[in-house]
């Protein structure tokens, strides 16, 4: 079953710059998918009109069964609902604790106190924070800090995970560790898990499928691939109106 | 149930907003209760004109004199048409021979004088009283139309600067208080802007986890309102309090007995919710904007 679909989507900016030119892919529920290219090669944006932060300038986007190209911003919130984001910055509340952080998403939406308690300690200890619920982000090391942030982010049970480089700011050691979280929840949840990464050693480990994306262009796409450049393909971008 | 408790949730972040960003509240909270003290006297100032005015108009009456020939006949035909004539509230008959009894309880000179004189020089009068002081001088004109009228008069010239200066009073501050009501709403919209720029990361996870346009204003429509009520407080005590204070030591009276000022009672009352709906309402329009300006998404 497909959760999302992307056809001839294009990503132009009002100064002229493409950033996605043409790029065609569908990704079935469960499946856990790296995204790699270089700086500026396009896989952030592509990463972002998932969540529609944003809008593919031409053809369509289709996550969940919501067309987010036709998606209005005051009704963006209901694709939001169905998936959670993990970003290389935590962005956790500096003066809210752990358990405040993730009760923050569904305190958000409204959820009655009693329903929010069950669900956020469930989210803790699937990432492994059970003792740290009261802590505060600046008593936790790097590791444990995106470890709430993926709590926070799953708290609600999404379809879908979008991590937007999570390990960029951790060691090789911390970033496994987030990685088999990852992992764990893509495998016991089947919750369908898309990162962009720049960490060549975690997806040759992982096995898992890649998208590479250069220029815009999506120039390859393996099941069970790895980190690979392709120096070969000089200009990609294709001409259109 | 779940509207409700996105409003409960969203008065609690207000609040821990405020306090948080203490300094910035208080900020805004000075600016509202600056603005509105300003307000206040405007509106003091605004309704006591008026007051005045109205009193004035009261006051204010034609005096029509009758020619010595004028036949009883002809007096009671302009009694009939003062009747049913426009702008007329009331009339009375003012005989020559109460002239004479007034004018000797003046003035001691004229009362001798008067004595001297055999015949009564003086004439029968109407004095009219009107409706809308604005039209005074056309009511006065149809009245100096009887061939019987010797004259028809009402101060010219003095009512209506009078009535000009009222005018200008009125106009100012209604205008003052326009014009103040916007500083409001611009400040405490500033104030809401700086609270928005510290709060940036909380708008971006509410808006990441799907919350609604409205859940992610609600807290600053809310924060807006009460700054506006904070910011209301002492304005309010000082018009309730100041005001009548003013009353007592004047003993309701400016310069003369004929200018008074308006009763506190209600009156203070009905400025301090003039004070607080202004107050809260601008607090809200001015975050309401100033949150729309910084969401688009």
């Amino acid at each position: 079953m497909k959760l999302i679909k992307v056809e001839h989507a294009y990503k132009i900016y009002k100064n002229g710059t493409t950033a996605v030119a043409d790029l065609s892919v569908s990704i079935d529920k469960g499946e856990f998918v790296f995204v790699i290219g270089s700086t500026g090669s396009g896989k952030s944006t592509f990463i972002k009109m998932l969540y529609r932060e944003e809008k593919p300038t031409n053809g369509s986007v289709i996550v969940g069964g919501i067309d987010v190209a036709k998606l209005r911003n005051s009704k963006v919130y209901k694709l939001r609902r169905k998936l959670g984001v993990v970003f290389q910055d935590y962005k956790l509340l500096p003066k809210l604790t752990v358990y405040e952080n993730v009760a923050f998403a569904l305190e958000t939406l409204g959820l009655p106190n009693n329903e929010i308690r069950p669900k956020v300690l469930k989210a803790i200890d699937a990432v492994g924070l059970k003792e740290k619920t009261r802590n505060l982000p600046n008593q936790l090391s790097g590791g444990e800090q995106q470890r709430v942030a993926i709590a926070r982010a799953i708290v609600n049970e999404p379809k879908l995970l979008i991590c937007d480089e999570p390990t960029g700011n951790l060691d090789p050691e911390t970033s496994k560790e987030i990685m088999a979280i990852l992992d764990k929840i893509n495998q016991e949840s089947e919750t369908t898990i898309i990162m962009a990464t720049h960490d060549k050693e975690l997806v040759n480990k992982m096995k898992k499928r890649v998208l590479v994306i250069e220029d815009g262009v999506l120039v390859s796409d393996t099941k069970k691939g790895s980190y690979k450049v392709h120096e070969s393909i000089k200009n990609p971008k294709k001409k259109y109106s | 149930m779940k509207a409700l408790r996105i409003l409960r949730r969203s008065i609690r972040d207000s609040f821990k907003s405020i306090f948080r960003n203490f300094s910035l509240s208080m900020a805004s909270i000075l600016c509202t209760t600056i603005t509105l003290i300003l307000v206040a006297i405007s509106l003091f100032l605004s309704y006591n004109v008026r007051q005045i005015t109205k009193t004035l108009e009261h006051e204010l009456t034609i005096v029509v004199y009758l020619s010595p020939e004028t036949t009883e006949k002809q007096k009671i035909e302009i009694e009939n048409d003062l009747k049913t004539m426009e702008n007329v509230s009331e009339y009375k008959i003012k005989s020559k021979e109460e002239w004479k009894a007034e004018m000797k309880k003046e003035n001691e000179t004229l009362d001798t004088t008067l004595e001297y004189l055999t015949e009564n020089p003086l004439l029968d009068s109407i004095i009219v009283t009107v409706d809308e002081v604005r039209n005074l001088h056309e009511t006065t004109e149809k009245l100096k139309k009887y061939d019987f009228v010797e004259s028809a008069e009402y101060g010219e010239g003095m009512v209506e600067n009078i009535l000009g200066v009222f005018d200008t009073i009125s106009i100012g501050t209604m205008s003052i208080v326009i014009a103040l009501v916007l500083v409001t709403a611009f400040l405490i919209s500033n104030t809401i802007k700086l609270t928005i720029l510290s709060r940036k990361t909380q708008i971006e996870i509410k808006r990441l986890v799907g919350a609604s346009n409205i859940a992610i204003k609600l807290p600053f429509i809310f924060e807006g309102f009460i700054l506006g009520i904070f910011g209301s407080i002492i304005p309010v005590l000082l018009s309730i309090y100041g005001y009548t204070i003013l009353f007592n030591e004047t003993g309701g009276y400016v310069f003369t007995r004929i200018i008074t000022l308006v009763n506190p009672f209600p009156f203070v009352f009905q400025v301090s919710i003039i004070l607080v709906i202004i107050g809260s309402i601008v607090g809200m329009i001015g975050s309401w904007l100033s949150v729309r300006k910084h969401l688009k998404i």
